[in-house]
């Protein structure tokens, strides 16, 4: 097996030096009755040229050639195939936590680069090594509000990403927190009348995303000023991270929740993301995840070490601020590399030619009759449309075209079916609107 | 080494007794024992703490103590200089890097733990132990 | 701010950072991306914008609008591709020697893995759209998870958790839910303590209380005085088999029966499968719920700490409250995700999993087929053959079978003034990554040595070689044990200061 470098001489050799007569000496201490006889019924073995094939016979299965408007929490952005070329290198593709810092200057050093750009996209003054992902990122922050307020209670915006609020109730449940959701007012933003002052004064957090699950931009300065005035916390959740290259930073919250998908990681199929949280400095101790700080050696070489240990698992085990251990480091080298490439100017023509193009898409569906958008808010590059027919329908059309339509809300918000959140990036040419704009008024032109 | 005014606890915490109030620490061999001290984690004033139940944090890079405390009462002050200079802890762990004053509900308390000479026995037996 | 512009520069004192004494290798000078940043460099282009521009602050409005991302890189594709090529030369990795790390298994990760997962038709699929058009994707999940169950001898499984410590989250959410389903979720759980710190921490998110038991003198779960613990008021035990010291736990069906008798659960921590796949299955010893790091025992690459995959297994009572969405083969054949689970625990995270993971967990298990059983055998035949070779030299504090590892402890070497961190960074010297320090904590002066199957017979010989040399050093020079490592770009680094005035991010000077 080419996996194993051991040729059958050896392999008798050895157990002659450890004193064994069989390999299933070394298997004694598992009782017998538990000791499988027979192999696995598993397939293969397969040599690589047919693993290859097993998986591209799975790619042409999927969908292929078409045109997505989808985003919804994941983004197609443009990527260089620089990043992967160095996360493929091996000394980072197989490296390990950088625990011994002494050989593992390459990776703890990206770590504190990647710590930096998160400081900068968002305007925090600290952030994390990553998360898992975004969903778990705005969990884990809500229980840092949690903490540093010592409040159990989160007013959290329905237009936060609903699979997101989902993670966080599947959490909270067990811990005591009580989440109260807060609707949306026909701006798309989180209804600021039902902030009382009495309810901000026992929560811990107001819980936004922006822009958020309808593409709508939340007022983060008023949301801060609100929540602080009655010693809550203000926690913002970004699903696309792209848009901090023309949106104002959320500087005013007090823990950011990002997802970092939008910055050079492929879609996946759902994984593996980088999540990040970025917060204040005061806050750092209380702060979930792996840090990299900077140091030196004896001799006064500048070096960089994991630091603030004492906040994770394997040293404060019950009483951590989190049980994370593993994250996404790998991704969140080839979200560094990325932003590096595109830099302080790509990723602001990045940012404009999002929302460009969304607008010119936005124009494009409101000519048609009976299509208007839904909400009045400023938006990036994802907006809400009405449609004056089901979107399922729609959309079950939209793929006889080769076209994958806009994220339908009926099944995460009742009272908007017929509504759908459609997303624009600079990935979708212009040519790629129009066709989709005038296969959308070729189906609503059809009689019912 | 261990002044003879004070009053010592088995998990390495000192007192000094000072009228109604007492003044709380952590002894050279508990800061010996953590190294090199990197953050104090202490509650604030007005916070009631009760003998023998932890009321804080000491942490050295890799490990993170409780501190337990020798008396029952209401905390007064916490030692500001620690939050900036916690390595004061292992340089004057007795005096200068006190963590807490107490307004205490019993002074008398006190006088049941450990004095200094049956501190020093107690901490060299425990030497040997490693 | 590149030093070269900067007249300054030729004052040491005058840069923002002292680099320290000039190294005769350029990549070892090698500063921070932002301190080769200057205005007008860029290291990727987009194509030119085809429709009609528009004005940010028109649009957004002046509230929302950034003037730009202050302090952001401005650097040419050869410098990024430079810089982080110079800094990859100073890690160690697997593709470059063994990584001796116990419980980490840290195994050869295949690069057939890296292609398929970078596949156009898999790499690109977004996770929202629909199931018709993620077929293939589905499929992969699906037949990964048939792997999974074959492979542990369970009977369902999860893919969501992005990592073993989600997973144990994920397994102890289904206890409480199959708990609270048959009238009392109980309240504790116990811990051995020789456990992995993210089982307690996972313990508490899930609501639960640690009650930490003592192992016995043979650093197992001590049974005999078990059935004390497994009060009514005990949810699981958690337990990681083989121990974190090497040691299959033989008395673990009793220890089964002792929980099940009082209508408790047995989770695995399932980080040591390496020494099991294809020998023994745990769902066969009497394992209720147990996870897997797909980033240990499957292959998938540890990356500097990530990303992972901690799928978790199950028994058929616990079904019902499995994570949503789960996938399915419906009756036509085809795959979806059903959402449609009223008794689930919800969901871990967004979307259905760290799928790049999970598909190169499958290409290794595909690789393999029946004959992960060798691979099993190579990692135990390892581990032995090195305690072997070193049994004279270190003290073995527990004289019991090692499987796919070996706990050693600095007990001789101690009398010198020498303890196991110092051994671990003089192992730097002679080329190879240190083991595992410190961990287990039922250890004091740990040193677990994990090999895996990876390594050839010769690479056990030189690991063997430069243990028994430090072993020597330590007798005979052990200052220079005790000061390594002597060969890395950096010295030991004082964690002290980090931790004291933490400097987290680099500003501008």
């Amino acid at each position: 097996m080419r996996y194993l470098p051991k040729s059958p001489a050896e392999r008798q050799e050895m157990l002659a030096a450890i004193g064994a007569k069989s390999i299933d000496e070394l298997f004694k201490s598992i009782p017998e009755k538990f000791r499988l006889r027979d192999p696995l019924a598993l397939p293969g073995p397969l040599s690589e040229s047919e693993i290859i094939q097993y998986f591209k016979a799975r790619a042409d299965e999927n969908a292929r050639g078409y045109t997505s408007f989808l985003g919804a929490g994941v983004y197609s952005h443009l990527r260089s195939v620089v990043a992967d070329a160095i996360i493929q290198r091996g000394e980072f593709l197989t490296s390990y936590t950088p625990y011994q810092a002494e050989f593992a200057q390459g990776t703890l050093t990206a770590i504190f680069e990647f710590q930096t750009l998160m400081c900068q996209l968002t305007g925090q003054e600290v952030a994390n090594a990553s998360m898992y992902d975004g969903s778990t990122a705005l969990t884990e922050a809500v229980l840092m509000a949690e903490r540093l307020t010592d409040r159990d209670y989160v007013l959290v915006a329905r237009s936060v990403h609903p699979e997101y609020r989902q993670v966080l109730h599947t959490y909270a449940k067990n811990l005591g927190l009580k989440v109260e959701e807060i609707g949306f007012t026909p701006s798309g933003q989180i209804d600021r009348a039902a902030l009382t002052p009495e309810k901000l004064s026992r929560a811990a957090a107001i819980v936004v995303q922006s822009p958020n699950f309808f593409g709508v931009l939340e007022d983060l300065p008023a949301l801060a000023q609100a929540a602080h005035a009655s010693g809550a916390l203000l926690v913002d959740t970004i699903t696309e991270a792209v848009s901090l290259g023309i949106v104002r930073p959320p500087a005013e919250a007090d823990i950011v929740a990002m997802e970092g998908q939008a910055l050079g990681i492929p879609p996946s199929y759902g994984g593996p993301y980088v999540g990040v949280i970025a917060t204040r400095e005061k806050f750092v101790r209380q702060m979930p995840g792996r840090l990299a700080g900077e140091t030196k050696d004896a001799e006064g070489n500048r070096g960089f070490v994991l630091t603030l240990a004492t906040r994770e698992q394997h040293i404060r085990r019950e009483k951590a601020t989190s049980n994370i251990c593993t994250n996404e480091a790998l991704y969140a080298l080839a979200a560094t590399i990325h932003l590096c490439l595109i830099g302080k100017e790509g990723i602001r023509e990045q940012a404009l030619q999002n929302l460009a193009k969304a607008r010119f898409a936005q124009t494009e569906l409101e000519k048609i009759p009976g299509v208007r958008r839904t909400f009045s808010g400023r938006t990036f590059n994802e907006f809400t449309v009405e449609f004056p027919r089901s979107v399922k329908l729609i959309n079950h059309e939209l793929l006889k075209e080769k076209i994958v339509g806009p994220y339908s809300l009926g099944m995460y918000y009742p009272q908007l079916t017929k509504n759908a959140v459609v997303c624009v990036t600079e990935t979708t040419s212009r040519a790629e609107i129009e066709r989709f704009a005038a296969a959308v008024r070729k189906i609503l032109e059809k009689p019912l | 080494m261990y002044p003879a005014d004070y009053r010592y606890t088995k998990q390495h915490e000192w007192v000094k007794v000072d009228g109604e109030v007492g003044i709380v620490g952590i002894t050279h061999y508990a800061q010996q024992e953590l190294g090199d001290v990197v953050f104090v984690d202490m509650p604030k004033p007005g916070t009631k703490i009760k003998l023998g139940t932890s009321f804080g944090t000491v942490e050295s890079v890799k490990a993170v103590s409780e501190i337990f405390s020798p008396v029952s009462g209401e905390i007064l002050e916490t030692n500001g200089l620690l939050s900036d200079a916690p390595e004061k802890i292992n340089a004057d762990p007795h005096v200068t890097a006190w963590l807490i004053k107490v307004k205490l509900d019993d002074p008398k308390e006190a006088a049941s733990l450990m004095d200094a000479v049956a501190y020093q026995s107690y901490v060299e037996a425990a030497a040997k132990d490693h | 701010m590149s030093t070269l512009l900067n007249p300054k520069a030729a004052e040491p004192e005058a840069a923002a950072h002292h680099v320290g004494k000039v190294r005769s290798h350029p990549s070892q000078n090698e500063g921070l991306i932002f301190e080769h940043s200057l205005p007008g460099k860029r290291g990727m282009e987009l194509p030119p914008l085809d429709v009609p521009a528009v004005d940010p602050v028109a649009t957004l409005g002046a509230e929302f609008t950034r003037a730009s991302v202050e302090g952001f890189p401005e650097v040419s594709e050869i410098e990024v591709i430079r810089h982080f090529t110079r800094l990859s030369t100073w890690n160690y990795a697997i593709d470059l020697g063994m990584y001796p790390l116990g419980s980490c298994t840290m195994k050869y990760n295949p690069r057939v893995n890296e292609f398929v997962a970078r596949l156009e038709g898999l790499a690109t699929e977004h996770p929202s759209q629909p199931a018709e058009l993620s077929q293939g994707c589905l499929r992969i999940l699906y037949d990964l998870q048939k792997c999974l169950l074959s492979i542990t001898g369970m009977d369902a499984v999860t893919l969501q958790p992005a990592a073993g410590a989600q997973g144990e989250l994920t397994g102890l959410l289904m206890i409480r839910a199959y708990l609270e389903s048959m009238g009392n979720a109980r309240r504790k759980v116990l811990i051995p303590d020789s456990a992995h710190g993210t089982n307690p921490a996972s313990v508490v998110i899930a609501g639960y209380e640690v009650q930490n038991i003592k192992s016995n003198d043979r650093g197992q779960i001590d049974t005999d005085h078990l059935r004390e613990f497994v009060t009514d008021d005990v949810a699981a035990l958690m337990i990681t088999n083989p121990s974190t010291i090497g040691i299959f736990e033989e008395r673990i069906a009793e220890i089964a029966a002792i929980l099940h008798e009082r209508g408790a659960l047995l989770y695995m921590d399932g980080a040591n499968m390496n020494a099991l796949a294809g020998v023994t299955r745990p769902g066969d010893f009497g394992v209720d719920v147990m996870h897997l790091n797909l980033h240990k025992t499957f292959s998938t690459p540890h990356g500097g700490g990530g990303p992972g995959a901690g799928p978790v297994m199950i028994k058929k009572i616990l079904e019902p409250f499995l994570p949503t969405p789960v996938i399915v083969q419906k009756q036509d054949g085809s795959y979806a995700l059903d959402s449609n689970r009223p008794q689930s625990v919800g969901r871990v995270r967004a979307f259905a999993g760290n799928f790049g993971v999970l598909l190169r967990a499958l290409a290794y298990t595909l690789a393999y087929g029946p004959g992960i059983r060798q691979a099993t055998e190579d990692a135990v035949l390892n581990a032995n053959y090195i305690r072997k070779n070193l049994e004279k030299y270190f003290d073995l504090p527990y004289d019991l079978p090692s499987m796919h590892e070996v706990v050693f402890s600095d007990a001789r070497q101690k009398a010198k003034g020498v303890n196991t961190m110092d051994i671990a960074k003089r192992l730097i010297d002679y080329g190879f990554h240190p083991y595992t320090t410190a961990f287990p904590l039922i250890v004091p002066g740990a040193m677990m040595i994990e090999p895996t199957e990876s390594e050839s017979r010769e690479e056990c010989d030189l690991f063997i070689d430069a243990m028994r040399s430090i072993a020597a050093e330590v007798d005979s020079n052990p200052e220079i044990v005790k000061t390594a490592p002597h060969s890395t770009r950096v010295g030991r680094l004082d964690e002290t200061a980090a931790a004291r005035k933490p400097v987290l991010r680099w500003k501008p000077a």
